[in-house]
């Protein structure tokens, strides 16, 4: 039996309480919301903290809000809830696509936003989404709110800027004209791990050339997005051609580790291959011509 | 500390533990031994109850957390002597074999039923795809979660009661 080790348990009724519990009960306190990452931690005594600060009451933290060019989602927003967002949807594809293939269904109703992206585990499917959109996390504190981008926020696997006596409340998400966004994974079966994924964003420009691309990969070694693999794809029109270099790059890019889901070499395969998917739909999704995707493999 | 809750429509208040897990204050402190304690990993999906009308894995929730919500356990799926569509349609299709996975089966069905009371075969197994039933009754689930639609799923008063006269060998949508 998996049993947590004894703690004190209190519940926050706002982000101001919360931000109190957290300065009063100091490094030993934890912060719970759905609880899929923490509380397994705790049952293997992986995570002993003495406080566990229970943040669900918390509803100013649970919203999906567009402002002007910006969506906002609240930090406790449940995968469940981004999946079920018709606006989600619409404007970023690449969360459905992703949210799907998150854990279960059942998982689903419990784990937020804020928490997959606070827990930054290396095959965490959100950060690679959040890379890729260039989104920007909202976290604060008691001196106030840091805007930060992804590449501040993630700092590698297991570790984020938010600090302590902070706390992750919001994510905000670029609303992008001619637009288009995916989001594959390979998994062992449902609700696994990834063994590999791949994320990609394509804006257009009006001459139907690509204006701004970003590509990211889940558990395959690399933090932050592939760089020159997007770079290749800048003021080119969409083709099996560049998506080709851009998969081959993105492969490159990658230093995917041997374990039980597999090889090094299938992992920089799957890079390859998913990065090349990942593309010819989020350009189709964007408006993109005629592509040649039967050619594609 | 002391928690209250409703638990199958009847509020329940126990001195707990922060620590227990949902699931063991549900079997041990308040003796509700329908809900099963499997795998212990948020995997196998044999401990799911609804925590205001939404399945949960309870081995991945502490009873602290459930405190002021409203929790449904297999034990509420009846109406006194009368069963649930759902519990119906597992007896009729032959839902369950060794029995581990259907509590949490069930009550992912009844939560299904409830937002969608006619699913397919796709949307039931997606449904349930955060569960495991290790005697692979897979298809046989599915159908048992057909039959409840097709009988009034969404009302447990038009049930038939126990016992219940076998119904007729119904044309199947769901492929053998």
């Amino acid at each position: 039996m998996q049993v947590p080790a004894p703690f004190d348990y209190v519940r926050a009724t706002s982000v101001a309480d919360a931000l109190d519990l957290l300065e009063r009960h100091g490094p030993e306190s934890r912060v719970v919301a759905g609880g899929h990452s923490l509380l397994p931690m705790m049952k293997l005594r992986l995570a002993r903290p003495e406080w566990l600060i229970d943040i669900n009451d918390v509803a100013e933290l649970d919203h999906v809000t567009r402002d002007g060019d910006w969506l906002r989602v609240g930090a406790l927003t449940r995968h469940a809830t981004l999946l079920s967002s018709a606006l989600v949807g619409e404007l970023f594809p690449i969360v459905h696509d992703a949210e799907r293939v998150i854990a279960d269904p059942v998982v689903r109703n419990r784990g937020t936003i804020g928490g997959s992206l606070g827990q930054a585990d290396p095959a965490e499917d959100l950060t690679t989404v959040c890379d890729v959109l260039r989104a920007r996390v909202v976290v604060t504190g008691r001196a106030g709110e840091r805007v930060i981008g992804m590449d501040e926020f993630h700092r590698g696997p297991y570790e984020t800027a938010c600090e302590q006596s902070e706390l992750i409340t919001e994510v905000r998400f670029p609303i992008r004209p001619r637009s288009g966004s995916a989001y594959e994974k390979v998994e062992r079966r449902v609700g696994d791990w990834a063994v590999a994924a791949a994320g990609a964003l394509l804006v257009l420009a009006d001459d139907g050339t690509v204006a701004d691309a970003t590509i990211g990969l889940t558990a395959l070694g690399l933090e932050g997005c592939a760089v020159d693999a997007a770079a290749v794809l800048l003021g080119a029109h969409p083709s099996e051609e560049v998506f080709a270099e851009a998969g081959r790059l993105a492969a490159a890019a990658s230093s995917p580790v041997e374990d039980q889901r597999g090889p090094v070499d299938y992992k920089r395969h799957l890079a390859d291959e998913l990065t090349r998917r990942v593309l010819r739909s989020a350009a189709t999704r964007a408006g993109a011509g005629v592509l040649t995707a039967t050619t594609g493999g | 500390m002391q928690v209250t809750m409703t638990v199958n429509g009847a509020e329940v208040t126990r001195d707990v533990e922060p620590r227990q897990l949902l699931v063991h204050f549900l079997r041990d402190t308040l003796g509700l031994t329908g809900t099963h304690w499997g795998c212990d990993t948020s995997n196998c999906g044999t401990c799911v109850v609804l925590v205001d009308g939404e399945p949960v894995k309870s081995c991945t929730a502490l009873a602290a957390m459930t405190a002021g919500h409203e929790v449904r356990t297999v034990e509420g799926l009846a109406d006194g002597a009368t069963l649930d569509p759902v519990q119906q349609g597992f007896m009729e299709e032959h839902g369950l074999q060794c029995g581990f996975c259907t509590p949490g089966m069930m009550l992912t069905a009844r939560a299904l039923l409830d937002r969608d009371p006619d699913p397919d075969e796709q949307t039931i197994r997606e449904a349930i795809s955060g569960q495991i039933c290790r005697c692979t009754g897979y298809a046989t689930i599915v159908r048992s979660v057909r039959w409840a639609a097709r009988h009034g799923a969404g009302a447990a008063a038009e049930a038939p009661a126990i016992p219940a006269p076998a119904a007729p060998p119904a044309a199947e949508e769901v492929p053998a």
